[in-house]
């Protein structure tokens, strides 16, 4: 049973499929309770990366603390949890959950329920949350609310009769939110005076106060000065600071069973405070942690490098700065013949890898040469030993391989019945296998297919968009390994192989690829003075082949009327060119070869 | 005494030529007049500057300097020889656009001191001069060739191009072929080059046609190289052939990287170790000459390496090369001092040859120029 204190605090999330408003619904939120001045409100508040911005994603969690006066005069605490909308976050997304009673589950008006929406919202109901369904967007011409509720109650089996109507753009319906949040969403519960309990659900790392972990409190309480304990690792620690997010961080003098907030205790580093720990007291230790902890692998690996090699160490210090505030992203120093010094990376999902490189350029201002994505692949030995191999140049050598396995993902695609022939062919080519078909109404079904995870990380969202128009959503979840025949695709230049070039691949795919690849570089290779043939080899089998031709003409017919500093500059430039070339053997390779081959299809 | 080019710019067409990305207008021949009283003004402004060189060259260059007048050309040049040493063997050239010259134009020319015509004909065929945007037929080209004979030009200079679109080696040798029968001196063949910023590059980007492959291109120089030399014609530069002794003076000052002086809107100077330009808007150039402010809009100075890189880009040209004995008394040291790592290189590579005199362009090495002169930068 709540105490009356509790009584008072909703803790709760928004689940919604990207620009059906979340962020938008937020802000609303945080005016409509006077949480922020006017002067420090500025669009999508919460989302405060500027890649988030512009995005309209949000990639780490944040939370905030809202103070609303309820009919009944009483004032409510609603912490509200914002948590990441992505598939490559999904775990974060359950610890997130799992730190609220419950969640607005925001439906655009006129588009309906989405994959992504569904798979959080089957998470939020795995976390046993109150769901209050909020359909969004009324105000829009093409907005059929009536169908978006009985959508929501078909698919879902959600009551969603008094669904609030809201346009959360233009502020309509907001307070009706707020009532039902204290009305329908169940008060926090928890022993005050039991051992404490704090779940981490994010947090990242503050220059004067160490990390800032992102805490709900489950059992017991937290104040400064008490020495608290990380159950995964038995780490101790003395707390410096606990507070509240206003959205900024403001310190108060406790936090108990029932409350968000956050725990400062001079914790240097963020691999000690992972999502979904246990923080407890190291005086008063709880028997058992928090249920649902596990340490995240990284799904998909690449080679980042400097594309000045000089920037080595400017690349070293910037990851460890992101690590910093990104637990789940690894990496370790890699050296590549035809790239030099670089860095072999894990991230969660592709997602995942594109922010980090492009945070890496944006932020740290580094130019970067990536090879191409790999998953993590289990090579099983005829000596009876598997490796995992996420580097094709850590592939052994056919003769010792007896078979090879590859992650499978089972992906569910929601898309209008039109479009079902097109994804079916997308899946066929991509090599997954059809599952079930789901209507979900007369005109929309869901799809739901096993695709190896390799097959997903280049493009595959790009073409599904591409050949649904738009109107399919697509959502993933890896669900184990399966047996597949891969074979290593390696890319000779001048009959010399570029590792930076090398993929793993499905046999079938192979040759196909390869003339792909070889087709490409031939594109973005000069010629140089002598011929350079370009193969795509498997072991010693040569499956493709392409030739670039000696230069024959390189020179300037004129002389442009005495103006000499024209040819100099002309010159200048092709130097700098040459310059940002890579040496591969005798060939000089421009660094938008090793990334064509990324956007190969 | 040290000797000096002169380069007077004159950047007016009745028509822009659709490939040309030169300082020069069309519709603007209101600006003549007062462009020419800004040029005679530049002009005199020059000579305290230059009264210690004698001028062994004048190069009167376009635009189409012949839309001028055969007088108003002769007066330009009359401040010249006012303003400068003007050797009495200096070679004095005019760009002439076939239609833009008649007899009696050519004879005032001639009469006014200008000793060498350099005629734009640019391809033979009709269709060819019609693409480029050429005012001018084939036959208009051999009427002016036919009248700056008989006006009594001995040194007469035609430029053709190849490596156009849909030209045939038959199209190209056809060229050389009438160009050669006129029996004139000099021939500058130049491949097309597509620059931005013209009507060329934007059809070209649009796929309107095709260019040749560097294969093609290059069968089609070294058919034309080989053709002209049975005319008597020897290559001296990558571009250049002359009938021994009627080499321009003029280029060779640029490639041999000695100082010249530019009138002129867009003109350009290499003087007193500077490179500078005055502004190539016609109007700008007028104003700023006439209420005396500044009409040189870049100015660079050249450092000891720059002249050094300048004097191989430069000489590389050239068929005899860099002469060794040349450098050494213009740098104090031996090119191979400077250099000796990169031309082992390249000599290794067969694009450049030390013959003990010189260090020149093998054969091959003129096809990539750039391949060598990229090795040269530091």
């Amino acid at each position: 049973m709540p105490n009356p204190r509790q009584s008072k605090i909703r803790n709760f999330c928004i689940i919604a499929h990207i620009d059906h408003g979340k962020s938008t619904l937020a802000d609303r939120l945080l005016e409509m309770t006077g949480t922020l001045t006017e002067r420090e409100m500025q669009d999508q508040v919460l989302d405060t990366m500027e890649l988030e911005r512009e995005r309209g994603i949000t990639i780490k969690a944040q939370a905030v603390r809202l103070v609303y006066k309820y009919k009944d005069g009483e004032e409510y605490i609603l912490n509200l949890i914002d948590t990441p909308g992505h598939v490559d976050f999904t775990y974060e997304v359950s610890k997130s959950l799992a730190a609220c009673e419950g969640a607005l589950l925001v439906v655009d008006a006129s588009q309906g329920i989405q994959a992504q929406t569904l798979a959080n919202l089957y998470l939020a109901l795995e976390h046993d949350l109150e769901i209050i369904p909020v359909i969004n967007k009324i105000d829009l011409p093409s907005a059929r609310p009536d169908w978006a509720k009985a959508q929501i109650e078909e698919v879902i089996g959600l009551d969603a009769e008094d669904a609030p109507l809201i346009s959360a753009k233009n502020g309509i319906g907001i307070e009706e939110v707020l009532d039902r949040i204290i009305e329908r969403i169940p008060p926090p519960e928890g022993d005050e005076d039991a051992p404490l309990r704090a779940l981490i659900f994010d947090s990242f790392y503050d220059n004067y106060r160490g990390v800032i972990a992102y805490v709900r409190i489950k059992e017991g309480s937290v104040r400064p000065g008490q020495r608290i304990m990380i159950m995964s690792n038995g780490k101790e620690f003395e707390v410096t600071e606990v507070g509240i997010f206003r959205p900024h961080l403001v310190p108060v003098d406790e936090l108990r069973a029932g409350d968000v907030g956050y725990i400062a205790a001079g914790i240097k580093n963020v691999g000690d405070t992972r999502v979904g720990d246990t923080i407890t007291s190291a005086d008063r230790p709880a028997s058992e942690p928090l249920p649902g902890y596990k340490k995240l692998q990284p799904m998909v690996y690449c080679g980042i490098y400097p594309a000045d090699g000089a920037k080595y160490e400017d690349l070293k210090e910037a990851l460890a700065k992101l690590q910093l505030n990104d637990a789940s992203l690894v990496f370790e120093p890699e050296t590549s013949a035809a790239l030099g010094f670089g860095f072999r990376c894990g991230f969660l999902g592709l997602l995942h890898m594109e922010i980090i490189q492009e945070r890496l350029e944006r932020e740290y201002d580094l130019d970067l040469v990536t090879t191409a994505p790999s998953v993590v692949y289990r090579v099983y030995k005829k000596n009876g030993k598997m490796v995992e191999v996420s580097n094709p140049t850590e592939m052994p050598p056919p003769a010792e391989i007896d078979h090879t396995e590859e992650p499978v993902v089972r992906a569910q695609i929601i898309t209008p019945t039109e479009y079902v022939g097109d994804i079916m062919e997308l899946c066929q080519e991509r090599r997954g296998e059809y599952r079930h078909m789901e209507y979900l109404e007369s005109t929309r079904v869901m799809l739901t297919y096993e695709l190896p995870l390799n097959e997903i990380i280049y493009d595959f969202f790009d073409a599904l968009k591409s050949r649904t128009k738009g109107y399919a959503s697509f959502d993933y979840e890896l669900i184990g390994y399966k047996e597949s025949d891969l074979v290593k695709l390696d890319i000779l230049l001048n009959g010399q192989v570029v590792d930076a070039l090398s993929v793993i691949v499905h046999r079938d795919k192979a040759y196909a690829r390869g003339r792909a690849i070889v087709q490409k570089l031939k594109e973005v290779i000069p010629r140089h003075l002598f011929e350079i043939p370009i193969q795509a080899a498997i072991g010693s089998r040569v499956i493709a082949r392409e030739t670039i031709k000696a230069l024959r003409k390189d020179v300037l017919a004129k002389c442009y009327g005495g103006d000499v500093t024209r040819k100099k500059k002309l010159l200048e430039k092709q130097k700098e060119g040459k310059k940002r070339m890579r040496q591969v053997g005798s060939v000089e390779v421009p660094q938008e070869a090793f990334m064509a081959v990324l956007k190969i299809n | 005494m040290r000797q000096l080019g002169v380069y007077i710019h004159f950047p007016f067409c009745l028509k822009k030529c659709h490939y040309c990305d030169f300082p020069s207008y069309q519709g603007m021949q209101r600006w003549m007049e007062p462009y020419l009283e800004a040029l005679f003004r530049e002009i005199l402004e020059w000579k305290g500057e230059v009264c210690d060189y004698a001028v062994k060259s004048i190069y009167l260059g376009g635009g189409t300097p012949t839309l001028f007048s055969g007088k108003q050309i002769a007066s330009v040049l009359e401040v010249c020889f006012k303003s400068f040493n003007v050797r009495g063997d200096a070679e004095i050239t005019i760009e002439a656009n076939p239609g833009t010259v008649d007899r009696g134009k050519l004879s005032a020319l001639r009469g006014a001191g200008v000793n060498r015509l350099s005629i734009g004909l640019q391809a033979w065929q009709n269709k060819h001069l019609r693409f480029l945007g050429r005012i001018h037929s084939s036959s208009d080209f051999v009427q002016s060739v036919m009248y700056a004979k008989e006006a009594g030009f001995e040194n007469i200079n035609v430029d053709v191009m190849f490596g156009l679109p849909y030209q045939t080696v038959e199209d190209w040798l056809e060229t050389l072929e009438k160009v050669c029968s006129l029996k004139i001196q000099h021939i500058s063949m130049y491949s097309l080059k597509v620059e931005s910023g013209t009507p060329l590059h934007i059809w070209y980007e649009q796929g309107k046609f095709p260019l040749p492959t560097q294969e093609e291109d290059r069968l089609m120089y070294y058919k034309g190289r080989e053709y002209v030399s049975g005319f008597g014609f020897k290559q001296y530069e990558i571009s250049n052939f002359a009938i021994p002794g009627k080499e321009c003076v003029h280029n060779l000052i640029y490639w041999h990287n000695e100082e010249y002086i530019g009138c002129g809107s867009g003109a350009h100077s290499y003087f007193n170790n500077e490179r500078f330009s005055n502004t190539s808007d016609v109007e700008e150039y007028i104003r700023a000459v006439m209420d005396g402010t500044q009409r040189i809009n870049y100015r660079e100075k050249i450092g000891e390496e720059d002249e050094r890189f300048e004097t191989i880009m430069l000489g590389l040209r050239l068929v005899e090369g860099i002469s060794k004995q040349r450098f050494k008394a213009r740098f104090g040291r031996d090119i191979e001092f400077y250099y000796g790592k990169t031309i082992k290189k390249l000599m290794k590579q067969g694009l450049l040859v030390d013959d003990e005199v010189s260090i020149r362009l093998t054969e091959k090495g003129m096809d990539v120029q750039n391949v060598v002169l990229l090795e040269f930068m530091q």
